[in-house]
């Protein structure tokens, strides 16, 4: 606790008045503009719950089947909206059935505050019911945390968790407040956290570094963009296009960085990564400049890091600094915030054109078209492939959908074949990997975006993993679309037991339940296709329905996801087949 | 650098400047245990500055390693700065107790001329044994402790090291302007 910001506190009491600790949270969370809550009651936070029975006309609440997805919830209402999401859970096993989201938003960068309710203080360590060290589990998957055990530090403990949140790299934030501190009285006042002074999250622009690097794009013959997350995350995707088209460099984007650039864009050239496309991958072996904007190196972008990119020169505009020189080592490092770096570097670069070197990714989309696109897009007989599913859904919605996807080969295709327009529209878990993540995740997508179009795309595997939001979906109805994309298979891990393990497909079979029962049970229209000619018709109905509805499509049962760069190898040995 | 002197493996120490909260101690040890690399010792003490907390870290590893350690370290919300010296760059010591068993003094004087060598000095006498203490690094204190074994020694106990880098700047004017900048204080190189 910091004790000046507490003395400042009680002197700022003139207009203050009395109120619970619990009634406190409530109001610091409308302070800092928090609309709605994903959340789960229980013993130790039953006071916050109670206050926000008189709080309902002024946020909302909804509540989960599992405290997984409320912190999934906040997690896809982050994502579409940029703002901080927030969830609620109880002491024990609330808490601890928070931390897979928690990881997932540590690991991708979304900002979260996530209150927990905690045993009395006088309890703390007394291993009571419901007791967990919550503070220590969620320690190493939190940007901060902190224990509240007096009401007073409630403005505080709160204020500093937006701030933190969503300031600079965002983060998840947990606070744990005590059952005691939620129920005690004291005087309210609330001030928003502007600074921290061991917290500096924007690093100042040195214009050097921009000289520097425009100096190397200006002499590049062959420069290459990888854009990330970082980019929506900043705000930068105007910024991205002004810079790329004066400069005339192509780009491609990480799986994170996906509709930061609508993907008709002339100077976009695909995806990266382990199943990303053939062309984006094999050129980051024979570019000279590659700059890299707001994304990490993450080993399923780099495959083989002793055969990454060895040849060229590497720009990085990040703005942590501890991404710098972690995988990749830098030439140049920027680090800064991605919009501030590219406004700075567009007038020291020169208008060029490379006509040249981007008409060498167009040779690689027609070999990765004939080989893989075409097939996968356009069968004409066998069982439904699951890219044909993405490829009519794009066009049906024009790419204009939320597309929020599961982990596993329909996270892939999915992302491969969805044609996204706008920005913050692909919403997947990508440096976790959380099977489960795409149903919650979808609704509160659903509930950051009501006028969108919401399309979650799992399978049957992560489908079952949180089925049970099904319940909330219909409680809030909450216009979610569903597509379960079939193959009775965990369909990655059996890929790579195929492509690795000599086809020994161990525990990796599911002997499905009847979806449509299931989903139908909760009160969900639902329904089911496994014939080519009939899923134009299955699609557009479901596309058309007005509230939420699944569709299930059983697919090719050992469809495997092409191209690949198996894991460990180099990018430039990214297979077609 | 050359990349064969960035693999080396040698000692690092890491002065750590933090605010003073429950905690602290776990987030820094997080960011070694995730990497799976020990910790030799491990020191924490209040600052000259009220409420903000020093810790001295030593381990073994790589400049490459350390390099990235001090990184996650400096990103910690509640630390201040956190800056990694090699032995040449600090002045450092550790302290080290010794229980010998008072008889071992009666035998002769050779424990006396051992004391007396060795730059140690005798802190506590009692009827069954006499405490000795020594600072200096550890290779010292253990070859003391390496003599001393043969005349019965009861207990050893050696500190982590404490180390004061050999930069000019104070600690307050770092605070002060760390207070004042926006610049960022995980770019901060020396200290």
């Amino acid at each position: 606790m910091n004790t000046s910001t507490l003395t400042l506190a009680k002197n700022k009491t003139d207009n203050s008045k009395k109120i619970k600790g619990s009634e406190a949270v409530l109001k610091c969370l409308i302070a800092e503009g928090v609309e709605t809550i994903f959340g789960y009651p229980g013993g130790a936070i039953m006071p916050i719950y109670d206050s926000l029975y008189h709080y309902q006309n002024k946020l909302n609440h909804i509540l989960t089947r599992h405290e997984q997805g409320a912190v999934h919830a906040a997690q896809g209402m982050a994502r579409v909206t940029r703002k901080t999401g927030v969830c609620f859970a109880t002491s024990g096993p609330g808490a601890t059935n928070l931390i897979t989201g928690i990881a997932d938003a540590q690991i991708d960068s979304t900002p979260l505050v996530c209150i927990t309710g905690q045993v009395p203080s006088h309890l703390l360590g007394t291993d009571a019911f419901q007791e967990t060290d919550v503070i220590g589990i969620s320690m190493p998957v939190t940007k901060w945390n902190y224990q509240v055990t007096r009401a007073e530090e409630i403005p505080f403990a709160i204020a500093r968790a937006f701030y933190i949140a969503n300031t600079g790299r965002p983060g998840p934030v947990l606070i744990d407040i005590t059952k005691d501190a939620q129920i005690t009285e004291f005087d309210f006042e609330y001030d928003k956290c502007e600074k921290i002074r061991s917290y500096h999250p924007y690093p100042e622009l040195r214009s050097g570094d921009l000289k520097a690097a425009a100096n190397l794009i200006n002499k590049s013959k062959k420069p290459y963009i990888l854009l990330g997350q970082g980019v929506q995350l900043s705000g930068a995707e105007k910024e991205l296009i002004q810079f790329a088209e004066k400069t005339g460099i192509p780009m491609a984007s990480t799986l994170m960085g996906l509709s930061g650039v609508p993907v008709d864009h002339p100077l976009y050239v695909g995806y990266l990564g382990m199943h990303g496309n053939y062309g984006a991958n094999i050129k980051t072996n024979e570019c000279d400049v590659l700059i890299a904007i707001g994304m990490r190196f993450d080993d399923r972008v780099t495959g083989d890091l002793k055969k990454y990119a060895k040849q060229a020169k590497v720009i990085h505009i990040e703005i942590d600094p501890s991404e710098i020189d972690k995988n990749v080592k830098t030439t140049i490092a920027i680090n800064a915030d991605a919009k501030q770096a590219l406004t700075g570097l567009i007038p020291l670069v020169n208008s060029a054109r490379y006509a040249e070197w981007i008409e060498e990714f167009r040779v690689c989309d027609v070999i990765e078209h004939n080989k893989v696109i075409d097939a996968e897009t356009h069968p004409v007989s066998g069982q439904i492939k699951m890219a044909e599913v993405i490829s009519k859904i794009s066009a049906l919605t024009f790419g204009e959908a939320v597309v929020v996807t599961d982990v596993g080969q329909h996270q892939m295709v999915a992302n491969r074949y969805y044609q996204f327009q706008n920005s913050l529209s692909c919403i997947t878990s990508g440096g976790l990997g959380t099977m489960g993540f795409a149903l919650p995740a979808a609704m509160g997508a659903k509930v950051g975006q009501p006028s969108r179009d919401v399309i979650a795309i799992i399978g049957d595997g992560g489908f079952q993993m949180t089925i049970q939001e099904l319940g909330t979906i219909k409680q809030n109805d909450l216009a979610v679309k569903i597509l379960v994309l079939n193959n009775n298979f965990l369909g990655m891990v059996r890929q790579w037991q195929q492509l690795f393990f000599d086809k020994r497909y161990s525990f990796t079979e599911l002997d499905n339940p009847d979806f449509q029962l299931i989903t139908k049970g909760y009160g969900i229209s639902a329904q089911k296709v496994s014939e080519r000619i009939n899923l134009d018709q299955a699609i557009h109905d479901w596309l058309s329905c007005e509230g939420p509805a699944l569709l299930e499509v059983v697919v090719d049962q050992e469809e495997n996801v092409f191209p690949m760069v198996p894991s460990g190898a180099s990018v430039s040995d990214i297979r077609l087949d | 650098m050359n990349s064969q002197k960035k693999q080396e493996i040698r000692d690092f120490t890491l002065s750590v400047l933090t605010e003073d909260k429950a905690g602290l101690i776990n987030q820094l040890t997080i960011v070694f245990t995730k990497r799976k690399i020990n910790i030799n010792s491990l020191n924490v003490s209040n600052s000259e500055v009220a409420g903000v907390s020093r810790f001295t870290i030593v381990t073994r590893t790589s400049r490459d390693m350390i390099d990235k350690i001090v990184k996650q370290i400096r990103k910690l919300i509640d630390v201040l700065g956190a800056f990694v010296y090699e032995d040449d760059q600090i002045f450092y010591q550790e302290i080290a107790l010794y229980k010998v068993p008072t008889k071992a003094f009666i035998n002769g004087n050779s424990v006396e001329n051992l004391v007396r060598n060795s730059g140690a000095r005798i802190l506590v006498v009692e009827e069954e044994h006499i405490i000795i203490e020594k600072t200096g690094h550890s290779k010292e204190t253990h070859d003391l402790y390496q003599k001393l074994e043969p005349f019965g020694l009861l207990e050893f106990i050696r500190s982590g090291r404490v180390a004061v880098s050999k930069s000019i700047r104070k600690t307050e004017a770092y605070i002060k302007g760390l207070e004042a900048s926006n610049s960022n204080k995980l770019s901060i190189k020396d200290f």
